[in-house]
């Protein structure tokens, strides 16, 4: 019998914990075939952050480090300095890149630092339990905003990537979402473009994923597929931020 | 005969990171140890090295975390509160095995203190610093010779016990001018090996992976034995220390980097005037030289500890005098530095005439 779908080699044979209906798995199996497909694997050093993601560490089928919560950029520059012929990537979710790594964001993007951040935006601290994230919409409840996010006492959530897009520095930003198929597609495409950006030498790409928390946002995962339509996509608009391939041109 | 210059501590410091084959830096802008990172600006430039100033010390301390997990000698410098600010950096890597060079040029604290020369980070040095079970091996240089030998002892242990280095010294030393030798053949960083466990890319090899962490019931536990073996071994073997006129001293000094060379002023002078005096100097503060600290005990009635601070090291001149000896205090927190008279009045007053 002929194999005509199995697990990418750019993933351990590991069993993942994600939850059902979590979006970490459809990403991480993108990031996977692209390092099989841009024959990258074996130079890639991958950084796993604080939250579910952690054992990204143990899923990704390449050199893997696992710094402080928020510290990915800064340990990315350190690597990629250290070593330009290795690719590096960084994947966060949004407690880690928007909240206690902002700093660290910001100043790797304003330095255009030849790396690739994958930014799993989904409104809420998976890992600790459903707690208010940097990205938590207005009014959307969680474990520390039990009647829903108080825009008075508890701030606007951040848009990073129209954030990221005020500076002069980064070279590409892109929003996807991988609640249907066809944005799975489009997901895959922006990171592929993220990674031949490093590869070329380009320099800064940040691909922000909406993506699904059903645990944390206490619904099944089919209504979280329509909750990133009706609710997330209207503040996350979806689309390019920054191109610089297209300026230069 | 190696060749001899008249420069600051700072700028020995630098040429010390660079002989010894460094070539990764980061760092924030903190007085009074600026002109290190100004002048490892220009340097790494010119040796094809890297250079950045960060956006704060924890991008600095994880900007090292990420090129010395690449198999990179790298190393950064601040101040006191830039360091403290790191303890969170140096903990995961400590956590992870991770080989690399910090240095402390410690300023007058608590809070923002000031910039004047202090001791008052040899808790935070030599007790870990961070959270989670774990030390630093912390060396203190008395000298400009001592700050461009450091680096390299530095890196070189660092490497054999895959464990975070300090170099702790203050500002007296680093804007001091005095000879220096430069006695060692630049290491060249293209002859230092790639380390077994390198992140560098997985081609022809498992992949390798760097972290702290392990939630599996009971392996946190086992690594954590497993550092403190390593820990054992760093403390069986590596105690440095420096002693002058110990033998038959009536009181021993105890005093490092700045203060150990108001010391051996004092012993000078003292000695003159008839006192049998002694310097015992710790050189590697973690491991404390307790061996040679407990023997001394056992033939001698006074030590007299000499800090920068309110007493920090005087706990472990304690610890291993092993209730022998009268320990005695004379100390300059919040920047100050103690002066020969001001030491030679404490002993008389402790030896009360007896020559």
């Amino acid at each position: 019998m002929k194999m005509i779908f199995g697990r990418p080699a750019g993933l351990t044979d590991t069993k993942q914990r994600y939850c059902p209906g979590c979006g970490h798995g459809i990403v991480h199996r993108l990031i996977a075939e692209l390092m099989i497909e841009l024959d990258i694997r074996e130079r890639t050093v991958g950084i796993a952050p604080v939250g579910c993601s952690v054992f990204a560490d143990e899923y990704f089928n390449c050199d893997m480090i696992q710094p402080p919560h928020g510290r990915g950029p800064a340990v990315s520059t350190g690597i990629k300095r250290a070593r330009p012929e290795c690719i590096v990537f960084s994947y966060q979710g949004d407690g880690d890149l928007a909240a206690i790594g902002t700093a660290e964001t910001v100043h790797a993007a304003a330095r255009n630092e030849n790396i690739t951040l994958i930014f799993i935006n989904n409104a809420i601290y998976g890992m600790t339990g459903g707690q208010l994230a940097p990205t938590t919409l207005p009014g959307m409840r969680s474990t520390t905003s039990v009647k829903g996010r108080d825009i008075y006492k508890q701030g606007y959530p951040i848009k990073v990537c129209e954030l990221i897009a005020g500076l002069d520095g980064p070279y590409y930003l892109e929003r996807v979402a991988v609640h249907t198929p066809k944005d799975i597609i489009k997901t895959k495409k922006a990171l592929k473009t993220a990674f031949q950006n490093q590869i070329k030498n380009n320099g800064f790409s940040l691909i922000e994923v909406l993506s699904m928390c059903p645990t944390g946002w206490g619904i099944t995962p089919i209504d979280s597929k329509k909750w990133i339509v009706d609710k997330m996509i209207p503040y996350y608009p979806l689309g390019v931020f920054r191109d610089r391939s297209k300026e230069e041109k | 005969m190696a060749e001899k210059k008249l420069i600051y501590g700072n700028h020995a410091m630098v040429e010390g990171v660079i002989s010894a084959g460094c070539r990764f830096f980061a760092g924030y802008p903190i007085t009074p140890q600026n002109e290190i990172p100004e002048l490892m600006s220009i340097r790494m430039n010119e040796e094809d090295g890297v250079f950045l100033q960060t956006e704060s010390e924890i991008a600095a301390i994880n900007m090292l975390f990420g090129a010395a997990a690449a198999g990179k000698r790298a190393m950064t410098s601040s101040s006191s509160p830039g360091i403290s600010l790191m303890q969170e950096g140096i903990s995961y890597i400590a956590g992870s095995d991770i080989p690399v060079l910090i240095v402390n040029i410690v300023r007058g604290g608590p809070g923002l203190g000031n910039i004047a020369p202090a001791q008052s980070d040899y808790f935070q040095s030599t007790r870990g610093g961070g959270h989670g079970d774990y030390y630093t091996i912390t060396l203190a240089p008395n000298s400009v010779q001592e700050l461009y030998e450091f680096p390299k002892t530095g890196f070189e242990l660092a490497e054999k016990y895959r464990n975070p280095v300090l170099i702790l010294a203050d500002g007296l030393l680093g804007q001091m001018m005095e000879p220096v030798e430069f006695n060692f053949e630049p290491v060249d960083p293209k002859s230092l090996p790639e380390p077994e466990w390198a992140l560098s890319g997985c081609k022809g090899r498992e992949r390798r992976v760097v972290r702290s962490y392990d939630l599996r019931p009971g392996k946190l536990e086992e690594w954590n034995w497993r550092r403190y073996e390593k820990y054992q071994k760093v403390i069986a073997q590596e105690q440095r220390y420096e002693e002058n006129y110990c033998d038959n001293a009536d009181l021993i000094m105890v005093a490092y980097g700045t203060c150990a060379r108001v010391s051996e002023a004092t012993v000078k002078i003292a000695r003159e005037k008839g006192y049998k005096i002694g310097l015992f100097r710790p050189i590697t503060l973690w491991p404390f030289p307790q061996k040679k600290m407990t023997e001394l005990a056992k033939k001698t009635k006074h030590f007299l500890v000499i800090e920068m601070s309110l007493g920090q090291m005087i706990e472990d001149v304690k610890l291993y005098t092993e209730c022998r000896s009268q320990i005695h205090f004379h100390g300059r927190p919040g920047g100050g530095v103690p002066t020969p008279i001001e030491i030679l009045n404490k002993i008389e007053t402790i030896l009360g005439g007896k020559k």
